[in-house]
């Protein structure tokens, strides 16, 4: 029976769960609430400091100091002829944002939920400030390495950008859409089994060391043909790679390992997204 | 007259315990019987939400079948005891957490107040919360722009407004939070006990702004209270829940009826059933009520259990009227204190009353070791009853209007 005065309702409240309804609309009516909320995290980051900004540049510098100590001049680890520097500043970028987002966004129920238990808003919108503020982060690298590859090119050294650096933006899709599945399926489970934050705290570090940030894979296969696979078939190793081949002109490129990379990120985003939009729902009565 | 929100056979299940190494086997098995289109076997249906009883499952159902209609315009108070249901329905309808059956329909935008200042940083300027608060608050950046002025006026701190919220005092927050939702342009807005902070002055000019926003505006407003002095002063109806069901809805006088004599529950003996901590706790009080109109003597035994940093503590009692009014609170004299010397102490306190009217009235006990230091505080434990009025001879009722104590007043 149709009532005549039946109002159209705006909102429906129930039990069911539309795991693909992801309520983008709800998401851009918030777009303003995404921009403050990226704000909100770069201000907070250099409040009641003195170098402020600064500090974006001060971790990646001494962690190439210290990869270019241990790695290339103490255990000689080849860098395919590119300066050390050069070489961990390429792959610490990409990786820094990589782990960030991937660590921020796994505990991004656990972190808000004093906010998201008062307030509605689409969910969706705390994991992509997560990606939007470390953007911010990765670009000033991006800068400081720009500017290093340009002291290297005119001191002589071996480097020169291809063509392959057209693909960077892809690149940049794909390390944040990586960062963002992976993060948000963590984060979903680790609602109700806390078990999976402590995987994460000590897995990233060391998921670092199957990819190639430190060595490049061609190195990796020569050495290790029976296990480098394990590297190969890492998604985020055909992403650094590419990005050296693009900045620096030296790397191991395929087309197949790099659709294979966006083939894989694509099914752990959609999966994350799923997952994260499953749980959001609830996950204020478990956590 | 149009609807606003429309609920139907709402419930919402919570599940009771610890989430531990248990809990993924049950997940599994209910994650098999969803497969095979069975019922989730954790969910006993027909249970009620008593917490003083102990259940069978681990399930406990907040909110069970509920059934109702809010029109448009309507300023409707949703009252209840603690664990009634309340703040878990507000949680539902401001989409915070989803039901477990039943639906909600809502016309128009919800926003919704279950704390003031949700999502503040402290590092950040009051000019700068004011954006993101509102906009976690569903505003657009144009829409807080243009009331920006307002807001700031009604908040009162526009001297500080450039200055880090850490700085600000509890009630420059609370006033600044409660300016950026009153500025809210939804239909509907839903408000939780929020008033309970701030200063009276302030206390009055929000529940003016959100009487102002019901009559003025022709908003929905949905107003939880503990306290029926201001649930009668602002809602015109009101709901009452008990135990996770609707027992009375309809007008406000009327529910509020129904509250004091079906939901309120006297009783002059509780016992802790929570387990034992080394913490000092409250474990056991027993009331006891002896003498006549105008005084009585209220006596009071209280068992406390729990190991001491302290050598002495204080114990204070709050009485609270059947409005959920605290009208007085005894603190026995400073010495002597009660001295632990062992792990249990028995303290025996007795207060004299003098001229209240005749109403419900509930008991809260609390000890310390210091006035802003708490041990254990057991809200509403225990409750008396005065039936005959202060004033001999006086047939005519008492009206919480006039005031809940009666002075001695003679003709000379």
């Amino acid at each position: 029976m149709i009532e005549a005065d039946d109002p159209k309702w705006d909102i429906e409240i129930t039990a069911q769960k539309h795991a693909l309804n992801l309520k983008l609309k709800d998401v851009w009516h918030y777009r303003d609430l995404l921009v403050l909320l990226v704000r909100r995290d770069f201000v907070s980051f250099y409040k009641q400091t003195i170098l402020g900004p600064v500090w974006f540049f001060v971790q990646p510098v001494i962690t190439v100091i210290t990869y270019n100590l241990v790695f290339s001049n103490l255990a000689n680890i080849s860098t395919e002829n590119v300066p050390g520097p050069l070489f961990y500043m390429a792959g610490i970028v990409l990786w820094n944002y990589f782990s960030d987002c991937l660590t921020k966004t796994s505990t991004v129920f656990k972190d808000n939920a004093a906010l998201m238990g008062k307030v509605y808003f689409p969910r969706l919108i705390m994991p992509l400030s997560i990606v939007l503020s470390n953007l911010i982060r990765f670009a000033v690298q991006l800068v400081l390495f720009i500017l290093m590859l340009f002291i290297y090119h005119f001191k002589g050294a071996a480097v020169a950008p291809t063509l392959y650096i057209l693909l960077f933006p892809v690149l940049l899709l794909l390390i944040a859409a990586l960062g963002l599945g992976l993060g948000m399926m963590i984060s979903a489970v680790t609602t109700k089994y806390r078990d999976l934050t402590f995987v994460v705290s000590f897995g990233v570090p060391l998921l670092m060391y199957t990819t190639t940030v430190i060595y490049p894979l061609s190195t990796a296969i020569a050495k290790y043909s029976k296990y480098s696979w394990l590297i190969k078939y890492n998604p985020v190793t055909a992403i650094t790679e590419t990005f050296r081949m693009g900045f620096l002109g030296k790397g191991t490129f395929s087309w197949d390992l790099f659709a294979y990379s966006g083939i894989v990120t694509t099914v752990i985003l959609m999966a994350g997204v799923i997952i994260f939009n499953r749980v959001e729902k609830t996950f204020i009565d478990t956590i | 007259m149009a609807k606003a929100i429309k609920v139907e056979n709402l419930s919402k299940a919570y599940q009771l315990g610890n989430f531990g190494t248990g809990t993924i086997s049950h997940d599994l098995e209910r994650f098999w019987a969803r497969l095979r289109g069975k019922e989730d076997p954790f969910l006993k249906i027909g249970e009620v939400n008593d917490r003083t009883q102990k259940g069978e499952s681990d399930i406990v159902w907040s909110l069970k079948d509920l059934n109702f209609e809010i029109e448009q315009g309507d300023s409707v108070g949703i009252i209840g005891r603690n664990g009634a249901g309340k703040s878990t329905l507000l949680k539902v309808l401001s989409r915070v957490t989803s039901p477990t059956t039943g639906s909600v329909k809502i016309k128009g935008r919800i926003a919704s107040l279950l704390e003031v200042g949700t999502g503040f940083h402290p590092e950040l300027s009051g000019r700068e919360n004011i954006y993101l608060n509102g906009a976690i608050l569903g505003m657009r950046k144009a829409e807080i722009k243009r009331k920006f002025d307002e807001i700031v006026d009604f908040s009162g701190v526009e001297r500080y407004i450039d200055t880090p919220v850490k700085r600000y005092s509890s009630g420059m927050y609370v006033r600044l939070a409660f300016a950026v939702a009153a500025y809210l342009e939804s239909e509907i807005l839903v408000v939780d006990e929020v008033l309970a902070v701030g200063d009276a002055e302030f206390q009055k000019k929000c529940l003016g702004k959100m009487g102002e926003m019901s009559k003025g505006q022709g908003r929905t407003v949905l107003f939880v209270s503990h306290n029926m002095d201001s649930i009668l002063n602002f809602c015109e109806k009101s709901i009452l829940l008990n135990n996770g069901i609707i027992i009375a809805n309809g007008n406000t006088n009327e529910v509020i009826q129904v509250y004091k004599q079906d939901v309120f529950e006297l009783s002059n003996h509780w016992v802790s059933t929570s387990a034992t901590k080394s913490a000092p706790a409250i474990r056991e009080v027993t009331l006891s009520l002896t003498g006549k109109q105008p005084t009585f003597e209220l006596n009071i035994i209280t068992r406390v259990e729990g190991e001491l940093k302290t050598p002495a503590a204080f114990i204070a009692f709050d009485i609270q009227n059947s409005m959920g009014t605290t009208i007085m609170q005894a603190i026995p004299q400073l010495t002597p204190f009660m001295h632990f010397d062992g792990t249990t102490i028995i303290s025996n306190t007795s207060i004299t009353l003098h001229g209240l009217i005749p109403d419900s009235y509930k008991v809260s006990v609390w000890i310390g070791p210091h006035n802003d230091h708490t041990y254990d505080w057991q809200r509403d434990i225990i409750s008396f009853e005065i039936e005959n009025s202060p004033t001999q001879g006086r047939t005519f009722p008492h009206h919480y209007g006039n005031g809940f104590i009666v002075p001695d007043s003679r003709l000379i």
